[in-house]
């Protein structure tokens, strides 16, 4: 079914297309200021509404431009419950998981794009097929797994599980940028009497390494940003910064604009983090996917 | 460059190597050099026995689970966990409120996928066509968008569609003759659906356009001029140039945004303050519902099960399509 839809729904697209000649550039780059002005609101707001008083933030005629700039929300935010000990949580996870998935996903990707064995192939799609699993519906599983290894709530337990997610992503991205280093290099470095590991050493792993930095810090953003396994498998005293977002949520209602600050602090390092790594990440995921 | 060529020619000796096996531990250093069979197994050794514990065996125990009986008292244990057969099956397969969720968990994911894909197509072939500095802005958006923690966004689209104090209502207001303030977005299934379909949107489409913008520059330029002046209008150059071009790619987005949004969760989860209406329940918060606020795990699996099963299908057209790129290779 979805293959139909794949070929159906792009389908529609090239409407504006038709008006092309008749168009000048003008009317592209409205309608390209328009996507702008859409999908960038949201956050836009997140930032307007986490800078202004909560007083201003529930007026009924909403200030699109704030009037009067503070702090306020973000002391409240900091207060509501701590912030430091959630992020610090996140942190140590989100370290441990990719020095880890780094470390093992690394050799297993070299093993995959460098070596030609039998049962090469079912390994790839192995890979492949493992990050198809959605992680939903593993939860209750290493829910009781971990209950019964005694890691419910403890930091190893959850690591241990971002590492479902988190390994097959780096094999699979660490292969695309290994594949896109010619082969040749590391030939003629063996010719030059380099030993296969020195050959990798000296002359793939220089290559490699933006590669590499731009996966770690893709993997770190997702450990970051997960939430159900985090949820579940850490207790309230032990939450990390994902979930501590939903302490604004309470019985009373949802205090919006310190909620709002809370989730500038959480994400403004996150999607700075994102910018600066995408464009590499972007080349990555595509040649590992479109090319062999 | 296909890297086969150069790998199976340098390295004679695999063929003839023994299985791996006693390959394993046999060849050492003078492995190094030729790559006996046994180095790539090393290699992927610690990855394979990784994804053995943290994946495998939580896989088995699902499978395991969702023909057991498995409430609180095996939760404890105090009680072993007893076989049910096909109980949980049989269960859900013949309750009627299973095959409701079923139903709104496809439309959900199908719409939210369609609507990716086509947006995602449109403002991809947008971006070839605005100058360079909205090509800038358009970018630094959506990876902005992209990028922003999914618990984020959850929480700013909250915000955004908030009854009473969210600027959406107020803007809808001010089209003449539409007073929306108050309007809860949330009170019917369908149209709360609809929010948390524009929540996912709204994160997916960004990969959607930057993958396929780098896909779009692939397409050769003669060829699209050559149906030009066969005739083509702008409509067929993109239907029988651009599109078959892009084909595997959009296959890939496809399959992709498949398995993520039959795979969404947090975004009803946080949305509904932890506890999804009856008519807010998808396969996935469905099994999250009868596991642990039911406390029943076997049938909170057997859900789970039947998800990975359904996606099985969706993720057997990625794999065909993956497995040509890997004769290619």
């Amino acid at each position: 079914m979805s293959a139909a839809n794949a070929t159906a729904a792009p389908a529609k697209s090239p409407a504006p297309a038709v008006t092309h000649r008749r168009k000048s550039k003008l009317g592209w780059n409205l309608l390209g200021l328009l996507v702008v002005l859409t999908a960038g609101f949201p956050v836009y707001w997140m930032i307007n509404t986490a800078f202004k008083p909560a007083k201003d933030a529930i007026d009924p005629d909403p200030h699109f431009f704030p009037s009067t700039f503070t702090l306020e929300n973000f002391k409240r935010a900091l207060e509501i419950a701590d912030f430091w000990g959630p992020v610090l949580r996140s942190l140590v996870v989100s370290l441990v998981v990719v020095v880890i998935g780094i470390a093992v996903g690394l050799l297993a990707a070299l093993a995959i794009s460098r070596f030609a064995f039998r049962g090469r192939k079912i390994v790839i799609v192995g890979i492949l097929a493992v990050q198809m699993v959605p992680l939903v519906a593993m939860i209750i599983p290493v829910f009781l797994l971990l209950n019964d290894l005694g890691q419910y709530d403890r930091l190893t337990g959850l690591i241990i599980t971002y590492l479902t997610f988190i390994l097959p992503f780096t094999v699979w991205t660490l292969r695309g940028f290994i594949v896109n280093i010619p082969k040749e290099l590391e030939e003629a470095a063996m010719v030059d009497g380099c030993t296969r590991t020195g050959a990798f050493v000296r002359v793939v792993f220089p290559l490699l390494a933006p590669g590499m930095v731009a996966t770690s810090v893709y993997g770190f953003i997702q450990a970051w940003n997960e939430y159900l396994y985090a949820l579940m498998l850490m207790s309230q005293q032990n939450q990390t910064a994902t979930v501590w977002l939903s302490n604004f949520i309470t019985k009373n209602g949802t205090e919006y604009a310190p909620m709002m600050a809370g989730s500038t602090m959480m994400a403004v390092p996150i999607v700075i983090l994102f910018l600066l790594v995408q464009r590499k990440m972007a080349a990555g995921l595509t040649a590992g996917a479109v090319k062999g | 460059m296909s890297a086969a060529d150069t790998t199976t020619a340098k390295l004679p000796p695999v063929r003839q190597s023994p299985p791996s096996g006693s390959a394993a531990g046999g060849p050492g250093k003078p492995g190094k050099k030729n790559g006996g069979a046994g180095v790539p197994w090393l290699l992927l050794a610690p990855c394979l026995l990784v994804l053995l514990l943290v994946l495998g065996y939580p896989l088995v125990r699902l499978v395991a689970l969702s023909f057991q009986k498995f409430g609180q008292p095996q939760l404890w244990g105090f009680q072993e966990a007893e076989s049910a057969g096909f109980d949980n099956f049989t269960k859900i397969l013949t309750d009627g409120e299973f095959w409701a969720v079923v139903l709104r968990t496809v439309i959900f994911a199908a719409g939210a996928v369609i609507v990716t894909m086509v947006l995602g197509m449109m403002i991809a072939l947008l971006l070839q066509r605005v100058s360079g500095w909205v090509k800038a802005l358009i970018n630094i958006v959506l990876v902005a968008s992209w990028g922003m923690p999914i618990i984020v966004a959850t929480a700013i689209f909250k915000w955004l569609f908030d009854a009473d104090y969210g600027v959406l209502n107020w803007l809808l207001s001010r089209i003449p003759g539409v007073d929306m303030i108050g309007h809860n977005w949330f009170a019917s299934g369908p149209q709360g659906l609809a929010v948390i379909m524009l929540l996912v949107v709204w994160g997916a489409v960004p990969f959607v356009v930057i993958t396929l913008s780098a896909g779009l520059t692939q397409v050769p330029k003669e060829l699209e001029e050559a149906a030009r002046l066969d005739g083509a209008g702008a409509w067929g150059v993109f239907r029988f140039v651009t599109l078959p071009i892009l084909k595997p790619i959009i296959v890939m987005l496809t399959t992709l945004s498949v398995i993520w949004d039959m795979g969404v969760f947090p975004q009803v989860y946080v949305m509904r303050n932890g506890h999804p209406e009856p008519e807010f329940q998808l396969l996935t918060t469905y099994s999250f519902d009868r596991a642990f606020v039911v406390n029943d795990y076997g049938t909170g699996s057997a859900i789970a099960l039947v998800t990975v099963l359904l996606l099985l299908g969706v993720v057997a057209v990625y794999m065909r399509q993956m497995l040509k790129i890997g004769d290619v290779e």
